[in-house]
C-alpha cells in the first residue's frame, strides 16, 4: 500500500531489508547499495533440483535480489508434474527441466541469469560445486543429498586447533515434502550439523520381508511386491524393470491381479501399482512453496546477513491444524563427512596397500575396495582398468611418500562401507597424522621407534 | 490427461476432494506476490473459478517482488496481468479480474461476496478486515486473512463453523476391539487352536486373535476384569509370551506390542462425546447433513453400540496366514457393514421425524461418517472483531513472556499497532526513508497504548522487535509473501475439499528465527 509516491526502484521492498540497518540481524552485516548490487554482481547460488521445490526455488530467488543462478536436473518434464511444477505447460513433456525452468524464470524477471544443467549430480567436477557461494537443494531422494553433502563437506579444512577455516565453508539449504508436511533445514559445514551427522532423522524404507510376498500376502501391496521383485525375475531373467516402461507396469499390475485373484486379497488397482512400485510421494504445489521458500529466505539471509538464520530445522505439518517447529541439532564431531576427520595415525613406512587394508579393518570405517585421493591427486583407483593399472606401483610405496611428506593431512577415500548390512559406496574423509615425523633419515630405527611406542591399533 | 495431470494429489484428497476443489469459486482481494501466490497453488491444483479484485497499476517496484508481472505489465492493471499469468498455468479454471479497490468494495458492495465459496483477503488493515468478515459471516462465506509485512506475516481462517468427517489425522489407534469383542469375533477365534503342534501354524495366528482368547481366559480368571494395575498388564504380557514356542514367531511379537489395545479404556472418546453432547447436536429443520448424522451418532451409542461407535472395519497388516488374515477382514467388515445399516436407519428416521426427505442424505456419505465416526471434527472460529476487541489477555501476556513465542506475539501486535499509527500519520512507520527514529518511537508509544487498551497492562514489547517492524516499513517481500500465501493456500484446500483440519488459531510467520506460532486469541 503506497500512500505517497516514492522514488522508484525494483529493488523497493528488498532495499528496505538490505540498505537499512537493524538490531536482529547477522554477523558482520553491512547494509547498503554495496550489499545489494555485491549479492547481484557476484553472488553464485546452485539450485540443485528443478521439480517441486526447485522451480519455486528458482522464482524465490531471482524475486530476492540474486541475478546468477545455476540449476541442474537430469530429468524430463512429466504430466504428473504439471500440478505443481509451474514453470511448466502441457507442451513442454519431454523436454529437460533444468533447461525449460530457466529459460521461464528469465523470460518473466529480467536481469537474471540462469544456467541450466541437465545432467546428473555425479556427473560434474567436484571444482563446478566450489564456484557457488550456496548451494539449495530440491531434492527427493537421500542418497541424492547425501552426495551433494558429501561433496560440500568435502571442501571444509580445518585449522590447528580443529576449527573450521570460514574460507572453506560451502553451506547448503535443503528443503524436502511429502503431502502436508515438509522441512527446511540450514547446513553450515563444520558449524552446524550436515546431512550425515543427523542421518537417523530419516525413517528407514519400508521393506516387505519376503517370506511375506512368497508365502503369505495379505494385502494388495504384498500381491504387487510379488510381482515386481519376484515373479519378474522368474519370467525375465535378466531384463531389468523399467519403472517409466508402461508395459512393464502393466506386466507387473496384471500379474498381481492374478496373485490377489488367487489369494482372495482385494484392493489391487494400477494406480495403487505405480505407487507402490515407484515408491510414489504425494505432492502438492502448496507445500513445496512453503518449503521453497524458507529455504530461499535462509539463502538470503546467510548471504547478506540481513537477518538471524534459522537454527538449524524447521519441520512442518499442515495436514492436522497447523505445525510448525524449530530444533537446533547439534553435529556430530566424529562425523565422517563434516566433521575434522577420522583421525588415523600412521607410521612413515606404511605403504598404501597396507594403508588400503587397514581400512577395510578399521571399526568406524569398514571400507573395502577403496580408492583414495589426496587433494587433486588420486592415489589409487579401483575403477576403471586403465587408471587402476596406471596408479598400481603407488601400491607399494610409502603414503608418506606419497603425500608429499608433510605430516598431517587431509585423504579421501572412496570405497563400499557395510552400513546397517548393506553395502553402500560411501566417501569418508580421513585425517592422517604421520607419527614421530623429526627429520629421522634412518627409515630402519624410525619404524622400531614407534613402533615401540605404538598404543593404538591402526 | 487432465487426471494424469493431478495424479500426485489425488492421491491426498482423491475424487471426492478433487470434485469438491473443481467446483469451488475464490475470490482473492488483491493480488501482490501474497494473494498472487496462494492463489497460484490453488490453480494449480484446479480450483473451479477464481475472481481477482484489485484496482491498482502495476509499478516498477512490483518487478521485483511480483511473478505474475513483467516489464511489459508496468503501468498496467495489475489485477489484469495476474488473471492472464494464472490462466496460463491451468485452463480449466475460469479466471476473472475486477478493477476495484477492495476496500471500496467492502464498503459499497458487500453482496458482492454472497457469489463465492471462498474469499482470500490479503493485505487488508483491521478496519476492513472487521467489515469483510462481518459480511462474510452473514453470508456463510468462507474467509482466509493472509498479511505479509516484512518478516513478519499472517494468516487467519475465518468461519462460523466447520465440521468435518474425513479428518484424516496422521496417526490414528485402529478400531480392534480387543477390549470389547462381540460375538461374531469371538466365535471365529473360537475355531482357532492356539496350542496347534504345526509349527508353521503356530506362528501364523494373527494377534487379534491370540490377545482376543487370552483376554478372555484372563477375564474368567479374574472375576470378569480386563488387566488394569500396572502388575496386571506386565502379567498378562508375560502370559502373552509364556505361549511363544520359539523367538521367531513375530505374530507373538506383535501380539505383546499390541497389548495395550487391551487394557485401552472402552467407548467413545471425549471429544466425541463433547460433539454428541453440542447443542447442535439436538436435530431441528435446520441440522446440517453432518449434526444430523451425529445425532444418529448419539443414539447408536445409547443402544445398538452399546457405548461404542459403529465399527471402522478396517484391520492393520499383521503377520498371520493369508486364510485367517482374510477371514478376519471379513469379519470385521461384516460388523461394520451391520453397524451401517443400523446408522442409515437412524439417520432416515431422524430426516423424518425433522420433516426432510430421508434419503436426502446418501449411503456414501453416511458410510463414510460411520468409517471415519471415532475422528469427527467441529472448527468454530470467533469474530474477527471478537478477537481484536476482545483477545486472551493471559495468552498474550504468557506468549510475551516466553522466549519461544514472544516474537511471533510481539509481531501480531505490531501489526495491529501500524495499522493504528497508519490511521494517525497517514503512512506506515518506516515506510519511507528518513524519521526513523521518531517513527520508531511513536510507533512503541502506539503499541503499548494498544496493549493497555486491550487490558495487558505491564506486557512489554521488545525493543529491538519494534526496530525491525519500522525497519520493515510495510514492505512485501517475495519469500515472505510466498511462504503465508502457501500456508493460506493449504487452508483454503483443507476447508474447500472438507478433509483434514484447518488451523485452529491465529498464525503468526516470524521469518527472523523462524519460531512461528498458532495463537489461540
Amino acid at each position: 500500500m503506497v500512500l505517497m509516491d516514492a522514488p522508484q526502484s525494483k529493488s523497493r521492498d528488498l532495499d528496505k531489508l538490505l540498505l537499512r540497518s537493524g538490531n536482529l540481524v547477522g554477523p558482520g552485516f553491512f547494509p547498503g547499495t554495496d550489499l545489494r548490487d555485491d549479492i547481484r554482481e557476484y553472488v553464485r547460488v546452485l539450485v540443485v533440483g528443478a521439480g517441486g521445490l526447485g522451480c519455486e526455488l528458482l522464482k524465490d530467488l531471482a524475486l530476492s535480489g540474486f541475478r546468477n543462478l545455476d540449476v541442474i536436473d537430469m530429468d524430463r518434464i512429466e504430466v504428473t508434474n504439471l500440478n505443481r511444477q509451474f514453470l511448466f505447460r502441457l507442451e513442454d513433456v519431454g523436454k529437460p527441466k533444468a533447461e525449460v525452468a530457466a529459460k521461464r524464470v528469465m523470460e518473466r524477471v529480467s536481469g537474471v541469469e540462469i544456467k541450466p544443467h541437465f545432467s546428473r549430480i555425479e556427473d560434474k567436477e567436484l571444482d563446478f560445486y566450489n564456484d557457488f557461494n550456496i548451494i539449495a537443494l530440491g531434492l527427493d531422494s537421500i542418497e541424492a543429498r547425501r552426495y551433494i553433502n558429501g561433496v560440500a563437506c568435502g571442501f571444509l579444512e580445518y585449522d590447528e586447533d580443529d576449527n573450521p577455516r570460514s574460507e572453506t565453508i560451502k553451506p547448503m539449504v535443503d528443503g524436502g515434502t511429502e503431502g502436508f508436511k515438509g522441512h527446511a533445514r540450514v547446513i553450515v559445514p563444520g558449524v552446524t550439523p550436515c546431512f550425515e551427522c543427523t542421518i537417523w532423522l530419516f525413517p528407514p524404507q519400508v521393506k516387505f520381508p519376503l517370506c511375506t510376498l512368497a508365502e503369505t500376502p495379505r494385502n494388495a501391496a504384498h500381491c504387487i511386491e510379488y510381482a515386481h521383485l519376484i515373479k519378474w525375475h522368474e519370467v525375465h531373467g535378466g531384463k531389468s524393470f523399467d519403472p517409466d516402461e508402461p508395459e512393464h507396469m502393466k506386466w507387473v499390475y496384471d500379474e498381481a491381479i492374478k496373485r490377489a485373484e488367487l489369494f482372495g486379497i482385494p484392493g489391487v488397482t494400477y494406480s495403487l501399482t505405480q505407487g507402490v512400485v515407484k515408491n510414489i510421494i504425494p505432492a502438492i504445489a502448496s507445500t513445496n512453496a512453503i518449503i521453497s521458500a524458507a529455504c530461499a529466505l535462509e539463502t538470503l539471509k546467510i548471504v547478506s546477513g540481513c537477518s538471524k538464520t534459522l537454527a538449524n530445522y524447521l519441520t512442518y505439518n499442515g495436514g492436522e491444524g497447523l505445525h510448525t517447529k524449530v530444533t537446533e541439532f547439534e553435529s556430530d564431531k566424529e562425523c565422517l563427512v563434516c566433521g575434522p576427520g577420522i583421525l588415523i595415525e600412521l607410521d612413515t613406512s606404511i605403504t598404501l596397500q597396507k594403508f588400503i587394508d587397514m581400512l577395510e579393518e578399521h571399526p568406524k570405517l569398514l571400507l573395502s575396495k577403496a580408492s583414495v585421493k589426496h587433494g587433486k591427486d588420486s592415489l589409487y583407483m579401483q575403477a576403471p582398468p586403465v587408471l587402476e593399472e596406471m596408479h598400481r606401483p603407488n601400491l607399494s610405496k610409502p603414503l608418506y611418500d606419497l603425500m608429499g611428506r608433510v605430516e598431517k593431512d587431509t585423504v579421501h577415500v572412496f570405497g563400499t562401507a557395510l552400513k546397517n548390512e548393506e553395502k553402500q559406496s560411501s566417501l569418508t574423509k580421513l585425517r592422517v597424522v604421520f607419527k614421530e615425523v623429526d627429520g629421522v633419515a634412518d627409515m630402519d630405527t624410525a619404524t622400531l621407534r614407534v613402533n615401540s611406542k605404538r598404543k593404538t591399533p591402526l | 490427461m487432465s487426471k494424469t495431470k493431478y495424479d500426485r494429489q489425488l492421491r491426498i484428497w482423491g475424487e471426492v476432494g478433487q470434485a469438491a476443489l473443481e467446483e469451488a469459486s475464490i475470490c482473492l482481494l488483491n493480488c501482490g506476490p501474497t494473494g498472487s501466490e496462494a492463489l497460484k497453488n490453488l490453480v494449480l491444483g484446479g480450483v473451479g473459478s477464481i475472481t481477482i479484485v484489485d484496482g491498482s497499476k502495476v509499478e516498477l517496484g512490483d518487478l521485483g517482488n511480483n511473478f505474475m508481472v513483467d516489464e511489459r505489465s508496468v503501468g498496467q492493471s495489475k489485477a489484469k496481468s495476474t488473471c492472464a499469468f494464472l490462466q496460463e498455468l491451468n485452463d480449466s479454471v475460469k479466471a476473472k479480474f475486477v478493477e476495484e479497490s477492495p476496500d471500496a468494495l467492502i464498503m459499497t458492495s458487500p453482496s458482492f461476496f454472497s457469489q463465492f465459496t471462498l474469499v482470500i483477503a490479503t493485505q487488508l488493515v483491521e478496519d476492513s478486515m472487521v467489515k469483510l468478515d462481518r459480511i462474510c459471516r452473514e453470508a456463510n462465506v468462507k474467509v482466509v486473512f493472509v498479511r505479509s509485512y516484512g518478516l513478519a506475516g499472517l494468516v487467519r481462517v475465518s468461519v462460523k463453523e466447520h465440521t468435518i468427517i474425513d479428518s484424516k489425522p496422521d496417526h490414528f489407534l485402529d478400531d480392534l476391539r480387543l477390549n470389547n469383542p462381540w460375538p461374531e469375533l469371538y466365535s471365529f477365534v473360537e475355531t482357532i487352536d492356539l496350542n496347534v503342534s504345526d509349527h508353521v501354524a503356530h506362528k501364523h495366528i494373527p494377534y487379534v486373535v491370540i490377545l482376543v482368547k487370552m483376554a478372555d481366559e484372563w477375564t474368567k480368571s479374574h472375576g470378569g476384569n480386563l488387566p488394569s494395575t500396572r502388575e496386571e498388564k506386565k502379567e498378562f504380557k508375560d502370559f502373552v509370551q509364556s505361549k511363544m514356542i520359539s523367538m521367531d514367531e513375530d505374530n507373538y511379537k506383535e501380539a505383546i506390542e499390541a497389548a495395550f489395545k487391551v487394557f485401552a479404556p472402552r467407548g467413545i472418546s471425549s471429544e466425541i462425546q463433547q460433539i454428541c453432547n453440542d447443542t447442535c447436536a439436538e436435530p431441528s429443520s435446520n441440522s446440517s447433513d453432518f449434526w444430523v448424522m451425529v445425532a444418529a451418532l448419539k443414539e447408536f451409542v445409547s443402544n445398538e453400540g452399546d457405548g461404542e461407535a459403529p465399527l471402522e472395519g478396517s484391520i492393520p497388516d499383521m503377520t498371520s496366514s493369508t486364510e485367517h488374515y482374510i477371514n478376519l477382514q471379513k469379519i470385521y467388515l461384516a460388523k461394520a457393514e451391520a453397524d451401517f445399516l443400523v446408522m442409515e436407519k437412524r439417520v432416515k428416521n431422524i430426516l423424518k421425524r425433522i420433516g426432510r426427505d430421508p434419503s436426502s442424505i446418501s449411503k456414501p456419505t453416511i458410510k463414510s461418517f460411520c468409517k471415519n465416526a471415532r475422528k469427527l471434527k467441529v472448527c468454530r472460529y470467533r469474530t474477527v472483531e471478537d478477537e481484536f476487541s476482545n483477545p486472551s489477555v493471559t495468552e498474550i501476556q504468557k506468549c510475551l513472556a516466553d522466549e519461544d513465542y514472544s516474537g511471533a506475539m510481539g509481531f501480531y501486535v505490531l501489526l495491529r499497532a501500524v495499522d493504528r499509527f497508519t490511521a494517525n500519520y497517514n503512512k506506515f512507520p518506516g515506510q519511507f526513508d528518513g524519521g526513523m527514529d521518531e517513527d520508531i518511537s511513536r510507533l512503541k508509544t502506539t503499541a503499548l497504548s494498544l496493549l493497555a487498551d486491550l487490558g495487558c497492562n505491564g506486557s512489554v514489547l521488545p525493543d529491538d522487535l519494534i526496530n525491525e517492524m519500522c525497519r520493515f516499513g510495510a514492505s512485501e517481500l517475495h519469500v515472505v509473501a510466498a511462504f503465508v500465501g502457501g500456508i493460506a493456500s493449504q487452508e483454503v484446500i483443507k476447508l474447500v475439499t472438507k478433509q483434514f483440519v484447518p488451523m485452529l488459531g491465529t498464525y503468526i510467520f516470524n521469518g527472523i528465527d523462524h519460531k512461528s506460532q498458532l495463537l489461540t486469541l
